[in-house]
């Protein structure tokens, strides 16, 4: 036992990208300090969530053995809702019976917990409840350290990796990164309600492990940019709503809490949840502004992986499994500076920006960076004028009411045409070019 | 000073959910926490480290994960921690707990040295009772000392101490000879933070761990359920009490009604009167 306060590499932070890059480092044989502000990993994450099995898989192939997983997802459903009712895509298939699924949820805090256990099984040492305050530089700016809200001198590594969620309030103290532009976040709310297992199977037409999610927006969000979500866990189901924080401001007329009381009463969703008790309550932040707002990602002696880089991507809202990879990949590129003994400087962590181009994070990425400019232009129309019209339309198609099915098409045409006009080819060009 | 606390990690019951169906507890995925009331006494023990040197010792009988909480304890700055871990423990009362742990601090002071002090928590917030503590002192012929708000005076050399003790209608002042088992008042002082050395030497260091045979226990129908003559005959949820609660109020003003309220609860418990004057007289 040594008790010299210098390591190979510090990260800042126990969540899906710091656990990543500590378990990746630590199995290489490096001497890993990993520090935590929450009392354990997960007590500071939001609840429930969707886990990629893939990024996982990369690093613990047989984790379905032991990580702590809610179900497996058979069904996804996509809702666009009016304020009666919705109309969606529901896709299911028994494929997702596979032996390794692919998707499942999970409940953050459970989960977290596991992952970051596995990273001391690896070697790497873990503090908890301590939380990094700034970083520590010698005399050229380097990066050389950490201090912390305990007393002491510092923490001491050759690396330091930002693993430190969307806040990243280190980096921005140490004028690494800019703050957050309130476009760039959303505000999500989530909470977890409690149901007897056999409820929600029978409720969700599920069986076993099964899983089902829904994803909804639309007339909820009340034109702000916005989405909401519903996942089943084995004996709970997470609900949460999310908005950019520049649209909650500027529209300034309901919270994200009120939102999420309304979709919670919502037709459509109030008897999925009936009967349940409402446990644990959650605020927290997404990184949302795509490719554009990724901010610097390594300098001399740091670098930047997850949230903290901001790697989600909102579009098919993925996060958790960017944060693993970026995690990863940021420390197989210190594994390797480290076993060719050169230094952690900006222009050796370069390699960290060329693995990710070559993965799908960065192609992801760049294949949405212009949907966060077009929805803050068009978030209104998408979010509340196009559901209402889906709605609208799909109400006069099925209704039997003795008009004729071709004064029902005028009719819908008409409706679409009234709202939007020549707007309506401007907004498919636009989603097109977006989606490119 | 050789010092050693007994810890217990349990469900934090802040966080003990009733299964809405069932009105079972569900203790599935619970987060665990030292026992509050400990924490005091692991306090007490750091600042009598800090002023007259030694080490502190916290000791633990639970399942294996309970070295979490005592590696928890080493991160507020104890020395080393013991766990004494073993199946056959499983099911103790308080009896069966006192006697597992009088062993286990036997065995820690063959190699240490006989403790001048016990602390342990005044009780449990999972099982309330307050019984281990007396069991240990009794067990090892320590002099007891419970609901202790202070420790006025304490001197190793001549293996004494001064306490404040706190009694039902007043505050005794109890001088006794060490060794001896303290329980700490709630309140009475608030565990401190640890260093970054101390985390990171706790997040290092080895929890020793012991079973059943390695601490000296033979015979084992002392302990587990066996060895636990309390018999649990029903969990019921309280009754509503009888006493009920008034509120005072008064139209002319806050200290007006600050006076209505005392008044109305020296009313009730005219004890209380003598006893504050005599604690201010104190002071
Ligand atoms: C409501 C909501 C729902 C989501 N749903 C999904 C989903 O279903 N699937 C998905 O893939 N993604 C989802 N995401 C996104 C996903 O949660 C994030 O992308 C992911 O958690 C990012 O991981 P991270 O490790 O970068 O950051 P975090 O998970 O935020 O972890 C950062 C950690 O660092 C710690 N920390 C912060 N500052 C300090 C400091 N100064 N010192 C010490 N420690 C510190 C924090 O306590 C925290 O544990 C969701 C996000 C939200 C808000």
């Amino acid at each position: 036992m040594s008790n010299t306060t210098r390591f190979d590499a510090i990260v800042v932070g126990a969540g899906p990208s710091g656990n990543a890059a500590a378990y990746t480092m630590a199995r290489a044989g490096l001497n890993v300090l990993q520090i935590e502000r929450g009392e354990y990993a997960g007590s500071k994450n939001v609840q429930g969530a969707i886990l990629y099995a893939d990024a996982l898989e990369q690093m613990i192939p047989d984790f379905r053995e032991e990580a702590p997983l809610e179900r497996h997802i058979v069904e996804q459903r996509i809702w666009m809702m009016d304020d009666k009712g919705h109309t969606g895509m529901h896709h299911r298939s028994d494929d997702y019976n596979e032996e390794r699924p692919n998707r499942y949820t999970i409940i953050r805090a459970q989960f977290d917990k596991w992952f970051n256990r596995q990273v001391r099984d690896a070697g790497a040492t873990v503090l908890y409840e301590t939380t990094v305050t700034d970083l520590l530089r010698d005399a050229q700016g380097r990066v050389i350290g950490v201090q912390t809200d305990r007393e002491g001198d510092g923490y001491y590594a050759d690396v330091v990796v930002l693993a430190e969620g969307v806040n990243a309030l280190v980096g921005q103290r140490s004028g690494l990164r800019p703050e957050l532009r309130a476009e760039d976040v959303a505000l999500a709310v989530k909470e977890m309600h409690f149901l007897p297992q056999e409820t929600i199977e029978s409720r969700f037409n599920i069986t076993g492990g099964e899983g089902v999610v829904i994803e909804a927006m639309g007339t909820i969000t009340e034109g702000m940019v916005g989405t909401a979500f519903l996942y089943t866990n084995r004996e709970s189901i997470s609900i949460g709503i999310g908005c950019l924080v520049s649209d909650l401001s500027r529209v300034g007329k309901c919270s994200p809490y009120q939102l999420l009381d309304r979709f919670k009463a919502h037709p459509s969703i109030r008897s999925l949840l009936e009967g349940s008790e409402m446990k644990e309550y959650a605020a927290h932040l997404i990184p949302e502004g795509g490719y554009r707002a990724i901010p610097e990602l390594a300098g001399d002696g740091w670098i930047a992986v997850g949230d903290a880089g901001h790697f989600v991507n909102a579009v098919h809202r993925e996060g958790s499994n960017l944060a693993m990879t970026t995690g990863r990949l940021a420390a197989e590129t210190i594994i390797d500076l480290h076993r060719q003994g050169q230094r952690c400087t900006r222009q050796a962590l370069g390699a960290y920006r060329k693995r990710l181009e070559n993965s799908f994070v960065m192609k992801d990425m760049k294949k949405y960076k212009d949907v966060p400019r077009m929805l803050e232009k068009q978030g209104s129309t998408i979010m509340d004028l196009y559901p209402r019209l889906m709605n609208g339309a799909a109400q006069t198609w099925f209704r039997v009411d003795g008009r004729d099915k071709k004064a029902k098409e005028n009719a819908i045409v008409k409706a679409a045409w009234h709202a939007r006009g020549l707007g309506l080819l401007g907004d498919a060009v636009k989603l097109a070019r977006a989606w490119r | 000073m050789r010092i050693f606390v007994c810890i217990k990690q349990v469900p934090d019951s802040a966080q003990i959910r009733v299964h809405p169906v069932t009105n079972t507890i569900m203790r599935q995925g619970v987060p665990t926490i030292i026992n509050p009331y400990d924490l005091f006494g692991l306090e007490e023990a750091l600042r009598l480290r800090d002023r007259f040197g030694g080490e502190v010792t916290v000791l633990s009988m639970g399942p294996p994960m309970a070295s979490e909480s005592l590696r928890k304890a080493l991160g507020y700055g104890a020395d080393r921690g013991l766990l004494l871990t073993d199946r056959f423990f499983a099911g103790s009362d308080t009896l069966a707990t006192s006697y597992a742990l009088s062993r286990l601090i036997e065995k820690a002071a063959e190699e240490q040295g006989m403790p001048h002090i016990v602390f342990c928590g005044k009780q449990t917030i999972d099982g309330d009772t307050a019984q281990v503590g007396p069991g240990i002192a009794q067990r090892l012929g320590l002099s007891q000392l419970t609901y202790v708000s202070a420790i006025d005076a304490v001197d190793p050399e001549q293996g004494t101490i001064t306490v404040r003790r706190r009694a039902d209608h007043g505050v005794q002042v109890l001088s006794s000879r060490l060794p001896a088992m303290i329980t700490m008042l709630e309140g009475s002082n608030q565990i401190r933070r640890g260093t970054q050395n101390d985390v990171l030497r706790a997040a290092r260091s080895d929890i020793t761990q012991w079973n059943a045979a390695g601490v000296g226990i033979e015979d084992l129908s002392l302990c587990g359920l066996r060895g636990s003559p309390t018999v649990v005959k029903r969990v019921f949820a309280p009754s509503v009490r009888s006493e009920k609660a008034t509120i005072v109020s008064s139209e002319s003003g806050v200290s007006a009604t600050a006076s209505a309220l005392i008044e109305a609860i020296l009313e009730r418990q005219p004890a209380l009167e003598t006893d504050l004057l005599e604690q201010a007289s104190g002071y």
